[in-house]
This record gives C-alpha cells, sequence and structure tokens, in this order.
C-alpha cells in the first residue's frame, strides 16, 4: 500500500554539515538533511554507516564535532536532549528501553505530564495505545510485555510528549512480519495525523511499506535520496546495501 | 490509561511502597497508637533509649529515597548528620541567650547540609558522573571532614563562644527548646518530637514517591537516558533528591545532639558512613516501611549487643549485611513481604478458579 504524505513543504528540521567521529573513525561526515513538516522518512544503508550516530547527534545524545542542527527555525545544537524533547523532537531507541520493573500505567505516569504535554492533548497517545492493544495492559509490569508490545510501549512514550518530529530507530526489529506490518501501518497513519516522522530501520519490507522518500547513507554521509522506485532501481544502492553484485 | 495520582489517598497508598490496603494501615494506626501511649507506662530510660533509636529513622528514609527510588547510594550521610549537628552545635551555643536561638540553630544545621549537598551535587550530577563513583567521592568527603574535625583541639579553633573540640568533640550542646519545652534526651517531650517527625516523614516521603514526581524519580533510577528523553531534567531532580536526603541526614543530626548534647568527628567516620547503608541494606532499599523497620530494629541490636560489651555489634552487622547481599538481595523485609503478597495473590486466585 502506498503511503499519502500530508507534506505542506514547511522545512522543520534542518542538518546543515553535520559531522561527527569517534577516535579515528569518521562516523558522519559533513552531512545535510532537511525534513518537511509532515514528511515520512526513511533512512537506510549498510551497517556502520552512521545511522544511529545522525539519529544521536539530532537528539542531542553526541554532540557534533562540526555543523548546526536547526529545529522549527530555532538553531537547537548546543541543547541538551531533555531540551530538544520540549521542543518537540523525541526519539525511540535501538535497543527498547522502557521502565521494566515498572507496569505500563506507571510507565505512561513517567511520560504523561512532562512540560510539554501537560500544555496539550490532542488524544494522540490513548488512539496509539488502543490500536496498538496495550490499553488493557495497564498492570502489566512492562518488562513481561512481549517483544513487540515493549517496542510499541516506547513508542507510544515518546509519542506522550506530544512530538512534532519523531525519531524511530529501528522499531520493527526482531518483530514477526505481521507485527511489522502492523508496526508500519500504525507509522503511516502516525505520520497522516500530521506528525513528522524519520524512521531507520533494516527490513526492507517495512520500508516498502511507509516509504516515501529514501535517504540512503553510506560511510556517514547521505548516498542518495529518492522514492522507492528510485532506490529500488538504483545499482549502486543495490550492490552497497542489498548486496547484489 | 496513564492513571493520574493526584488524590490524597491513592497518592499515600500508591504503588511504590510494599505497605498498602486497609489491614496495613490498621497496624500502622495501632503502632502510631501505641508509640504516643508509651510514655504513660514505660520508664524515662526506655522511653529515651526508643527516642535514639527512631531519631534516626530520617537519616535511613533519606537514604532510601536517594538509594532506593532514585539509584544513587551515598556513603555521605553520616557526613551530613554530623555537618548539621556541628552547625546546629555551633549557632545555638552562641545563641544561648536569645529565644528561639536552637530553633535558628536547628534551621541552620539542615540548610548547611542541604547547602553542602547543593554544592556537590551540582558538580556530581551536571557532570554525569558514574553512580558507581558517587559512593566514593562521598566516602572521602566523609573522611576528609573528620580527618579535618578530629585536628580543631585547642582554643585557636573556636566560633564565637563554642569551641569545636577536635576528637573529644563539641560537649554541652544546648538541646532543642521551642517557647518554654525544652527537648533534652531524657524528655517526654523530646520523645513526642521524635516519634512525630518519624511519622511526618514517613508520610511526607510516601507522599512523594508516590506522586507524578516520584514516578519520574523512580525513573530516573531505571533508565536515565530514556527519563531524558522524556523532556526530563535528570541532573537537577537527581541534585533535589540528593539535598533531601541530606536535609533528612541533617535532621537526624539535630535531633541525636539535641538528645545526647554531644557530637564527636567519629560521627562523620567509616563506621557512621557505612551504617545507613547496612540499615536500609537489610530491610530493602526499595521501600520506606522496610528501612524505617530495619532502622529500629538494627538500632537496638547494635545498642543492645554494645552494652554486652567488645564489638560484637560492628561484627554482627558486617554478617547481616552479608548475609542480606547473599540471599535477601532485595532486603530481608521487602522480600518476605513479597514473597507474603505473592501467595495472598495465588490463594486468591485458587479460590476464584477452583484447584488447576
Amino acid at each position: 500500500m502506498p503511503a499519502s504524505t500530508v507534506s505542506d513543504g514547511l522545512v522543520v528540521l534542518g542538518a546543515k554539515d553535520l559531522t561527527k567521529s569517534f577516535g579515528g573513525i569518521r562516523a558522519v561526515d559533513h552531512l545535510d538533511l532537511t525534513l518537511a513538516r509532515g514528511e515520512l522518512r526513511c533512512l537506510i544503508g549498510p551497517n556502520g554507516a552512521g545511522k544511529s550516530t545522525l539519529f544521536g547527534l539530532l537528539s542531542g545524545l553526541h554532540r557534533p564535532d562540526a555543523g548546526h542542527i536547526v529545529f522549527k527555525d530555532e538553531d537547537i545544537t548546543n541543547l541538551k536532549p531533555f531540551q530538544r524533547v520540549r521542543r518537540g523532537l523525541c526519539q525511540k531507541f535501538q535497543t527498547t528501553r522502557i521502565y521494566r520493573a515498572l507496569t505500563v500505567a506507571q510507565n505512561l505516569v513517567i511520560a504523561d505530564r512532562t512540560p510539554r504535554s501537560s500544555r496539550r492533548k490532542n488524544g494522540r497517545l490513548s488512539w496509539a495505545l488502543s490500536t496498538l492493544g496495550l490499553d488493557s495492559e495497564g498492570e502489566v509490569p512492562a518488562g513481561e510485555l512481549s517483544h513487540s508490545h515493549q517496542q510499541w510501549l516506547e513508542i507510544c512514550l515518546a509519542l506522550a510528549t506530544e512530538p512534532d518530529l519523531l525519531l524511530l530507530d529501528e522499531p520493527t526489529a526482531g518483530m514477526t512480519p505481521e507485527e511489522t506490518e502492523l508496526t508500519a501501518q500504525f507509522v503511516v497513519n502516525l505520520n497522516r495525523q500530521g506528525l513528522t516522522v524519520l524512521v531507520v530501520e533494516h527490513d526492507m519490507a517495512f520500508v516498502r511499506y511507509i516509504a516515501q522518500r529514501i535517504t540512503v547513507l553510506h560511510y556517514g554521509r547521505i548516498f542518495t535520496e529518492g522514492s522507492l522506485g528510485e532506490i529500488e532501481s538504483n545499482h549502486e544502492v543495490r550492490r552497497i546495501y542489498l548486496g547484489e553484485r | 490509561m496513564a492513571r493520574e495520582y493526584t488524590g490524597f489517598w491513592r497518592v499515600l497508598n500508591g504503588p511504590q511502597e510494599i505497605g498498602r490496603g486497609p489491614v496495613f494501615w490498621c497496624l500502622f494506626a495501632f503502632v502510631a497508637l501505641g508509640l504516643l501511649g508509651y510514655p504513660f507506662f514505660g520508664s524515662v530510660f526506655a522511653l529515651s533509649n526508643l527516642a535514639n533509636f527512631c531519631l534516626y529513622i530520617p537519616m535511613g528514609l533519606g537514604l532510601a529515597l536517594l538509594w532506593g527510588y532514585n539509584g544513587v547510594l551515598s556513603f555521605g550521610q553520616g557526613a551530613f548528620f554530623a555537618i548539621a549537628g556541628y552547625v546546629y552545635g555551633i549557632i545555638a551555643g552562641n545563641l544561648l541567650d536569645i529565644p528561639g536561638g536552637t530553633l535558628l540553630a536547628a534551621v541552620g544545621g539542615i540548610a548547611a547540609s542541604a547547602a553542602i549537598a547543593a554544592a556537590f551535587g551540582y558538580f556530581v550530577f551536571y557532570g554525569q558522573v558514574s553512580n558507581w563513583i558517587i559512593p566514593l567521592l562521598l566516602l572521602v568527603l566523609s573522611l576528609i571532614l573528620e580527618t579535618f574535625m578530629a585536628q580543631t583541639a585547642g582554643y585557636q579553633w573556636r566560633v564565637g563562644s563554642v569551641l569545636l573540640g577536635g576528637y573529644n568533640g563539641m560537649t554541652n550542646v544546648p538541646s532543642l527548646e521551642i517557647g518554654s519545652a525544652n527537648f533534652g534526651g531524657a524528655s517526654i517531650a523530646f520523645y513526642y518530637l521524635v516519634v512525630a517527625l518519624m511519622l511526618i516523614t514517613y508520610l511526607g516521603l510516601r507522599l512523594l514517591v508516590n506522586s507524578h514526581y516520584g514516578h519520574v524519580v523512580v525513573g530516573i533510577r531505571d533508565d536515565v537516558e530514556r527519563t531524558r528523553m522524556l523532556g526530563y531534567n535528570v541532573a537537577l531532580i537527581q541534585i533535589q533528591v540528593f539535598v533531601v536526603a541530606a536535609a533528612l541526614a541533617g535532621l537526624s543530626g539535630i535531633l541525636y545532639v539535641s538528645w545526647g548534647n554531644y557530637i564527636n568527628p567519629s560521627s562523620m567516620g567509616l563506621l557512621a558512613a557505612t551504617l545507613p547503608v547496612i540499615w536500609t541494606a537489610v530491610g530493602g532499599r526499595s521501600s520506606l516501611l522496610a528501612v524505617l523497620l530495619s532502622t529500629v530494629t538494627l538500632r537496638w541490636l547494635a545498642d543492645t549487643l554494645a552494652v554486652r560489651g567488645g564489638e560484637y555489634a560492628f561484627l554482627v552487622m558486617g554478617i547481616l549485611l552479608l548475609v542480606t547481599m547473599l540471599f535477601f538481595p532485595a532486603g530481608i523485609v521487602v522480600t518476605l513481604a513479597r514473597r507474603w503478597l505473592h501467595q495472598k495473590s495465588m490463594y486468591r486466585d485458587l479460590k476464584q478458579n477452583g484447584a488447576p
């Protein structure tokens, strides 16, 4: 199912000349990235291409060695992660990070009523909880949820902060094909409600399901950008990422 | 679905504490009434001893909040206890003739502990120092303070009219006085003050840990990065919790000097730094009730053993800590309570669903 975009073309995030090295390895190398409001973008690339480092730079977990990040017309390069969340930028981590010892309801108590979400409620969270079947698991300790439900709970925690841009780092890792499709449907519906989403994903089934526009990363740089058809027919992308000769 | 933890009763009876429900609160009321009625039949000696055991409860509960609920172990509670005690002694000794002087001294003592904790916390938490280094830094702080205070003998070490006293300690510290009431160690007034402060601290911290703020505190313990990524200023919250724990240790310190009119540098020494950790670990750091019970029990046990002579008390405390770490990592009271709650729920399920 091809997804439709609700983007109005206004830039919500602009990263310019971003660079980050770890020791002698340049994980992100003079990278430029622009996201339009309401866009749903997939970020793909082989292991070590710099996808997770780029996410770390956008969410503030890493400080860039050079470059700037502008979010909603504000330079957020020097802001701490919590300050970026309060401005509407939230991330779901690659390895699931939820409060395992606490119940689902307690997880949501922590995520809810954060400084941002107390200001406005758009009902997105309750819609997400019921769509993903988490609304009946309030008293279950989060660590006892199935793998997919743990991943979904983390997305819901991020949604509780009322983000304008959601970063999803491999949201379907370890999921069955059915769960992957459900997650893809969910992400598409989230985007249709106006939320800008940037997804890193290895699962090409997921990427094919949701992709509007795909950015391919290679050696810390943007290798190419384009529609699903353009990317899949690009011989060089097939060689570096899909492993074809 | 996110439950709003706002109603007073709902927050007080919230999920971050093992003692909940009507049976617990009946027992709680029974014990509280027993403590209030104890002066009518207990001897002055017994009252004074019980007050001494209970005055350590705010320090224990503060460490439970800091370590059990926020995940930061501290070997510095003894230091904050002693800082408040010394500052109280200095201010109260200089304001002997002023009405309300001891009350001002109490506020000053607690403020001193809180201020030092805030300064220490600022560097440690904003610097994102690893959780396992913090207790070591605090132990070093305690030992430096002990070493410093131990060499303050002689008349040159005085603040106003109060001598610091070196290793022999500060003597003749006046007891707290509020109006005409004197809270000396052997007085019924002191006993009631300690019981009141113990109950207020316990109930106050119960409200805190079960509030929305308390959930965030627990969230920081369980996953710092996730909590940051939900928009919370984690370092600021950690400092706040650290300051509350230090202030509570300071409160215990002030009660201690008011009780014994004396404080010396060993109150910030190695043993004093370790004991609160043992009380908290043995009861179970994730429950305020468990720490309250273990603090009183272990204080009583140490006192009873000390009366019999020798250094058995320290040996027994050490063995207790080892046994707890090996067999009850969550703490003795917490483990037993969980087991009981588990059996109760199994029994209830069995009654509802019949035998499997």
